[in-house]
């Protein structure tokens, strides 16, 4: 592992992401200063609705086709579009890490089984996967995260395995095995850590598809309606499309936003954490 | 020939435990989820007594212990019988078909789109690095990265039809118009175009960053130098030897994309109210239909198998080196 300033450095070279880092702090800020900006139930109905936005200063957004204000669920949802996209990227991290650490050390009869069952998960088309567990287990913001998890770790197993397929015939690892390591101790604190520089670009390239697999999944009024969320405002916009479209408008550009800021700093995570790759 | 043939028989050997899994899966989930069949359709129909709900149990099989139920429903989905929706008064396999052509259509559109927008823009990239045409390529190409497609597809709605007046809104042509088959065929054109472009930008930015990389990598290499030497223009160079072999990449993403532009396209369809499978997914979600949510699932997946398949015949095609494993 490298040395943080020496990971900064190498990280600030890159300026796009630098620019993404930023944009992502923003979207954390916003998550953060959303309670105290606005301590009320951000679905419920404040004002008159379709204000257009920059309009009235109470509600710089605007307001919806019910008279919502779009300020306090863009902000409210942040923490709901940050906190999915992490917690479903740690399950599908531990799901894949899980999975390919096994396979990718102990090779044989069990990498071929678990490698069969990844490519079953990943022949699966994941959104329709995910539809189907929420219809199933319900609507839950658990269920939610679970299935994004869910449909997300094949991507993960399949890097930790090729990972530790090489790794595991290197001198330091027979060097364990001669003084009587157990695996478990091998896997973990021996190849793993050498193994988690592409896990935590992956990684970071999973939470912007967990944001956009929730954004897609509240679009379509299926997720949690309890919760704010910027895809079901989407959602709920496009039945006024014709007379306010800025609904829909806005809550799309900070889901955009995230993404792009999000995928940024996947760039620059990887151009910091593999040097060698840098050019590809 | 031969040779193809015996990969093509290898491959479809392979799909046969893949399928066999993806059985499992949809019957693991069926069963892991709380309450069954019997349960949703009481609820719905109002049925309380017991003694109805037994007998509806038994004509399931559901009273059977569950390995019975699991031979039971793998032995009906050989048969091509993925169980009878009552909603819709008609078997699960008979509303998929109905729907299935509508999302092939948009679906392969997409693709192609893609794949042309993609390869074009990364090809002419990748022969100016750096100069003003890479760089808003590269631009553009990040930004409908991380835009999600439904999004993109309602904006595409309010400029083109809402306020140019350019493209219908939605659905999939015009209704209560009887057209000759040629204006009909020319009207689904016109439906398909929003919703092509909304699905298919996302994948031509992902065709474009790749193409691009590809293109620069082959373009080091030997043989390419070797083109050069023998006094090719440089226009024969990238056409007959870089581009050949830098779709290999691109190739090889689409086969793993599969799943994704069909799962993409269930959002873009409620976008535009296209009477595919994806709609039909959200209404059966919406409705807690479970047999046609699950047979959705299992025939999707069993469409991503088959285009694999295909895939890897392309595949070999441009590589005749590669064998197929």
């Amino acid at each position: 592992m490298i040395e943080l300033s020496e990971f900064w450095r190498r990280f600030r070279r890159n300026r796009s992401a630098v620019a993404g880092l930023f944009v992502v702090a923003l979207v954390v800020v916003m998550a953060a200063i959303g309670p105290f900006l606005y301590p009320n139930d951000p679905l419920y109905i404040v004002a008159p609705p379709e204000i257009w936005p920059f309009v009235d200063a109470r509600y710089p957004l605007g307001t919806d086709s019910i008279g919502r204000d779009i300020g306090a669920i863009i902000f409210r949802g942040a923490a709901t579009t940050l906190i999915i996209g992490i917690v479903a990227t740690l399950v599908a991290s531990t799901l894949g890490i899980a999975i390919g650490a096994v396979a990718g050390y102990y090779g044989g009869a069990i990498d071929d089984v678990l490698s069969r069952i990844t490519e079953i998960f990943q022949t699966v088309p994941n959104l329709i996967f995910l539809l189907a567990v929420v219809a199933l287990f319900g609507a839950h913001i658990e269920n939610v995260v679970i299935g994004i998890g869910v449909v997300s770790w094949t991507s993960i197993a399949r890097m930790v395995r090729a990972e530790f397929m090489s790794l595991r015939e290197r001198e330091f690892v027979l060097a364990c095995r001669t003084i009587n390591m157990s695996s478990g101790r091998i896997i973990f604190s021996q190849i793993l850590p050498n193994a988690m520089p592409p896990v935590i670009v992956m990684a970071s390239l999973l939470v912007a598809g967990a944001v956009l697999f929730e954004a897609a999944l509240s679009f379509l009024g299926l997720s949690d309606p309890n919760v704010a969320s910027w895809g079901r405002l989407i959602g709920e916009g496009r039945l006024t499309l014709r007379t306010a479209w800025y609904v829909s408008a806005i809550p799309g550009i900070a889901i955009l936003l995230t993404v792009l800021g999000l995928n940024l700093v996947g760039d620059g995570l990887n151009d910091a954490l593999n040097p060698k790759l840098k050019d590809r | 020939m031969e040779r193809t043939w015996r990969a093509v028989r290898r491959r479809l050997l392979q799909a046969i435990p893949t399928i066999f899994g993806i059985l499992i899966l949809n019957f693991l989930i069926l069963n892991l989820a709380p309450g069954d069949l019997v349960d949703v359709m009481a609820a719905d129909e109002q049925i309380t007594n017991p003694v109805v709900l037994a007998k509806l149990r038994e004509s399931y099989g559901l009273d059977q212990p569950v390995h019975v139920q699991a031979l039971n429903y793998l032995v009906n989905v050989v048969q091509f019988d993925l169980g009878y929706s009552y909603r819709h008064n008609l078997p699960v396999i008979d509303i998929i078909m109905d729907r299935l052509p509508a999302t092939l259509l948009l679906m392969f559109t997409s693709i192609a789109l893609a794949m042309t927008i993609g390869i074009a823009a990364g090809v002419a990239a990748a022969r100016r690095v750096n100069s003003l045409a890479d760089n808003v390529i590269s631009v553009v190409a990040v930004l409908f990265f991380a835009a999600p497609s439904f999004w993109v597809g309602l904006m595409m709605i309010v400029l083109f039809a809402v306020k140019l007046g350019w493209l219908p809104v939605a659905g999939l042509q015009t209704i209560g118009v009887d057209y000759g088959l040629f204006e009909q065929a020319l009207d689904i054109v016109w439906h398909l175009i929003m919703p092509a472009v909304a699905l298919g930008l996302f994948y031509a930015a992902v065709y474009a960053r790749v193409m691009r990389t590809s293109m620069l990598e082959i373009f080091g290499l030997d043989f390419v130098r070797t083109a050069r030497a023998k006094g090719l223009s440089e226009r024969k160079v990238a056409t007959k030897h870089v581009l050949r072999n830098a779709l290999l990449p691109v190739v090889t993403l689409l086969s793993l994309q599969l799943g994704t532009v069909l799962a993409g396209s269930v959002v873009v369809e409620a976008v535009f109210s296209w009477p595919g499978i994806g709609t039909l997914i959200v209404e059966a979600v919406s409705g807690r239909n479970f047999p046609l949510v699950v047979g959705i699932l299992f025939l999707a997946s069993i469409m991503v198998v088959i285009a694999n398949l295909l895939v890897d015949l392309v595949y070999m095609r441009l590589d005749p080196r590669v064998e197929l494993r």
